[in-house]
């Protein structure tokens, strides 16, 4: 697994925990979504941050809102043609105001990157040969102008027409 | 007619690059198959019997002469020179080689066409009435939102993945050619009491193997929420729509499942919770999009043209054109003509690369260069000036396309069937050319009248056999070809679905049942004028199944 950020590749500093795992007492760590809300408050006091991963579903939907405060939240693709977790990061950023580090897990590949990005999305954990093969070679797939609002927080409007946007960070 | 910007015209050409490189990718073997699928599917090319298939949108079914050339000259490029035009207002190729797919979608780009969400888990190809712009009964052009909505769709971030493939479609005049509420999402154009545009909104339509009408979850949007609202929709059916059984993952389903009251409440507070600003339509933005569908500036003139009276008069053939292909426009002394592409015996909605280029000819001598693409499967020149008419039907003529049977028993909707399509289970193109032979276009098809038949080769229903008023679908039992019927279905604005007559008919029999069933209609109609679905709604199904299954020596029970 390699971590990709909008700049490049990176190293990770977040440790994902097993449930049955115990929590170190320092250190950025990822737990799951269950294991955060049997032991939110244990977890909490620790001194080292803890973001929380999720599993799309009903859960999911239902804990969003109080994630929105943790510094990491991790939203899994279990398959890419599962959606749901584009819709969970546009709720977090836009609706709920999440500053953290939202970063996709599972199948994550080079033409979903893109559109991951612009649901606000940015850290990826890639496995994907293929994919890392296009990241390497530095370049993203896809148009830089877009018909609709996007919450990368990198997007201007484009000037005519209320929909549609430029992403400055891809010109040039 | 729609004209791209640079930015319209940059968006395609970066989706062309984009597509380029996979199926490079795909063809040195970096992807598999499995992998290509997702990408290949986005932009319109499925996996067939006998080769790939390339759909390609022809947004709301609008579409200029230029484009029509090009279209031919794909045809005969890539293709074996034909293209076939579906129910979705698209147009397929079925013998396309992969690696020329990026670039005929390079030649599309070039008269600003696209294959863009033709296909795939994503908000597809947004269709409208084909009589935009022209109708009489028209409250507003739909056009406009329909490429307000094509644009706001594609390649959307959040809505490219969603449980299952959503179609939108927007009818703007008081009767329903859109067929909306067979769609995920169908919006009518209305006007509130204050003279204000706006949109009642229907939800959950479908075919497929479940079938239903689309409910109304608003009386009235207003035009400014168009896309925060259509937003709401699509957010609370990527969140909740099943994703574990494909064929239980259509909005229909969610909305089945949950009920109306309950999706349209979660709806209502999805859109509620809006960041008010983020999706508003400004109305300048609409008026931007809607100069570009202002109608053609047309003389007004007499209502009636004595050359074509004349003409009708010493040509009977004409004059059956006349009175079937020929609607009135909103301006006196024009015409909408239907072009046909059912002729008798011909397979339903394929077109040869010479009729595209005589048909795109014809709209630039005759139709201020504009055509339209009907979800019945038939072509369309909207403006023609009476007086034109005995020209432009000669010239149609000349190329076979001049069949007088637009919406007559004749004009039958079917989809590729078991000839082209991976999933079919029975044929319906030869099905549908049968009938055709049976009924011909003499004086007996013309007595019984505007008819819809509908055929699909297999349960999901592309031929929208649910909603024709004799709908046919084709199974397969026990290793044989055997063909449902449907009676009643209609697809305007009392939308139905059809009733199921009884057990299936064999592809030898299925002929003379329809026969029986139209046979039953004449005999027991009013009047010369009472309509088949009139005289089914008067009557019901007992007579037709006393018919069928009683009388006739033709069933297979
Ligand atoms: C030949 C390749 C085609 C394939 C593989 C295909 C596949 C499908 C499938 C699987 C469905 C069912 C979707 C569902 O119920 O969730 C469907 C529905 C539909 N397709 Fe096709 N189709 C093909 C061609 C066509 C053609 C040629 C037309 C137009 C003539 C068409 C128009 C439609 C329509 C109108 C529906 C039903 C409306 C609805 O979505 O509920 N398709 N198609
Ligand atoms: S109805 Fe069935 S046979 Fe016909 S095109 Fe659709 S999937 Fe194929």
């Amino acid at each position: 697994m390699v971590l990709w950020r909008r700049e490049g590749f990176a190293e990770d500093a977040w440790a994902f925990l097993a449930d049955d795992a115990e929590a170190p007492e320092t250190g950025s760590i990822v737990v799951s979504l269950k294991r955060w809300l049997a032991e939110r408050e244990a977890l909490a006091s620790r001194t080292g941050p803890v973001g929380v991963a999720v599993d799309a579903g009903a859960d999911a939907q239902a804990h969003l809102p109080e994630l929105a405060n943790r510094p990491l939240v991790a939203l899994a693709f279990a398959k890419f043609a599962d959606g749901r977790s584009f819709s969970y990061a546009r709720l977090l950023r836009d609706r709920h105001g999440f500053k953290g580090e939202l970063r996709a897990v599972g199948e994550v590949l080079i033409d979903e990157i893109p559109l991951m990005l612009r649901c606000g999305f940015d850290s990826f954990d890639v496995t994907n040969a293929p994919t890392l093969a296009v990241l390497e070679a530095g370049r993203l797939p896809g148009p830089p102008i877009h018909y609709q609002p996007g919450s990368g927080g990198d997007e201007a409007p484009a000037g005519v027409r209320s929909w549609r946007t430029i992403s400055a960070a891809r010109q040039g | 007619m729609y004209h791209y910007d640079d930015f319209d015209a940059a968006f395609v050409a970066a989706r062309v690059e984009q597509f380029r490189d996979q199926v490079a990718r795909r063809l040195s073997g970096e992807l598999t198959e499995e992998q290509f699928r997702p990408h290949r599917l986005m932009n319109g090319l499925y996996l067939q019997l006998h080769s790939y298939m390339l759909r390609i949108a022809v947004p709301y079914g609008t579409l200029n002469s230029r484009q029509m050339r090009k279209l031919a000259e794909i045809a005969r490029k890539y293709d074996r020179g034909y293209g076939h035009f579906t129910t979705r207002q698209n147009i397929q190729y079925n013998w396309p080689a992969l690696k020329d797919t990026p670039d005929i979608l390079a030649e599309l780009s070039s008269v600003e066409m696209h294959a863009i969400q033709t296909s795939g888990n994503c908000i597809r190809n947004v269709t409208a009435d084909h009589y935009a712009g022209v109708a009489h009964d028209e409250i507003a052009d739909p056009r406009p939102y329909a490429e307000i909505l094509r644009q706001w769709s594609s390649l959307h971030p959040e809505f490219s993945f969603l449980p299952r493939k959503f179609k939108i479609a927007v009818n703007g005049a008081a009767h329903d050619r859109a067929v909306i509420q067979a769609h995920d999402i169908g919006l009518q154009v209305v006007r509130n009491n204050e003279g204000e545009i706006g949109f009642t909104v229907y939800v959950g339509g479908g075919m497929g193997r479940t079938p239903f009408i689309g409910r109304k979850v608003r009386e009235f949007l207003p035009e400014r929420d168009l896309l925060a609202y259509i937003e709401a929709i699509l957010r609370v059916y990527n969140l909740e729509g099943r994703r574990d059984n494909k064929f239980k993952a259509r909005i229909k389903i969610l909305m089945h499942e949950k009920t109306l009251e309950t999706l349209r409440d979660e709806i209502e507070t999805e859109f509620a919770a809006r960041d008010a600003k983020a999706l508003d339509l400004p109305p300048e933005d609409v008026a931007r999009v809607a100069a570009f569908f202002a109608p053609p500036e047309l003389e007004p003139k007499k209502p009636v043209s004595d050359r074509v009276e004349r003409r009708k008069s010493k040509d009977s053939r004409f004059a059956s054109f006349f009175a079937s292909n020929v609607v009135a426009h909103k301006v006196p002394g024009y015409v909408v003509v239907t072009v046909s592409l059912k002729a008798i015996g011909a397979v339903p909605g394929d077109a040869s690369a010479d009729q595209m280029d005589a048909v795109a000819d014809l709209a630039e001598d005759y139709s201020h260069d504009e055509l339209r693409v009907s979800h019945e499967q038939n072509l369309i020149l909207p403006h023609v000036a009476l007086d034109d008419l005995p020209a432009v039907y000669d010239r149609l003529a000349s190329v076979d396309l001049a069949t007088a049977n637009a919406g007559a028993v004749t004009d039958i909707i079917a989809c590729p069937g078991l000839d082209y399509c991976t999933l079919a289970t029975a044929r319906s193109i030869p099905v549908a050319q049968r009938i055709a032979q049976r009924f011909g276009d003499g004086a007996r098809a013309r007595s019984i009248g505007p008819l819809k038949i509908n055929i699909s080769g297999c349960v999901n229903a592309c031929g929208h056999h649910h909603v024709g008023q004799i709908g046919i679908l084709g199974l397969e039992r026990a290793g044989e070809e055997t063909y449902q019927i449907t009676l009643g279905g209609s697809a305007d604005e009392n939308a139905a679905i059809g009733q199921i007559t009884g057990p299936g008919f064999s592809s030898e029999n299925i002929v003379g049942a329809i026969d029986t069933i139209v046979e039953t209609y004449m005999g027991l109609r009013r009047r010369d004028d009472e309509t088949f679905i009139e005289a089914f709604r008067r009557v019901g199904l007992a007579p037709f199944k006393e018919a069928l299954y009683e009388r006739s020596a033709g069933s297979d029970i």
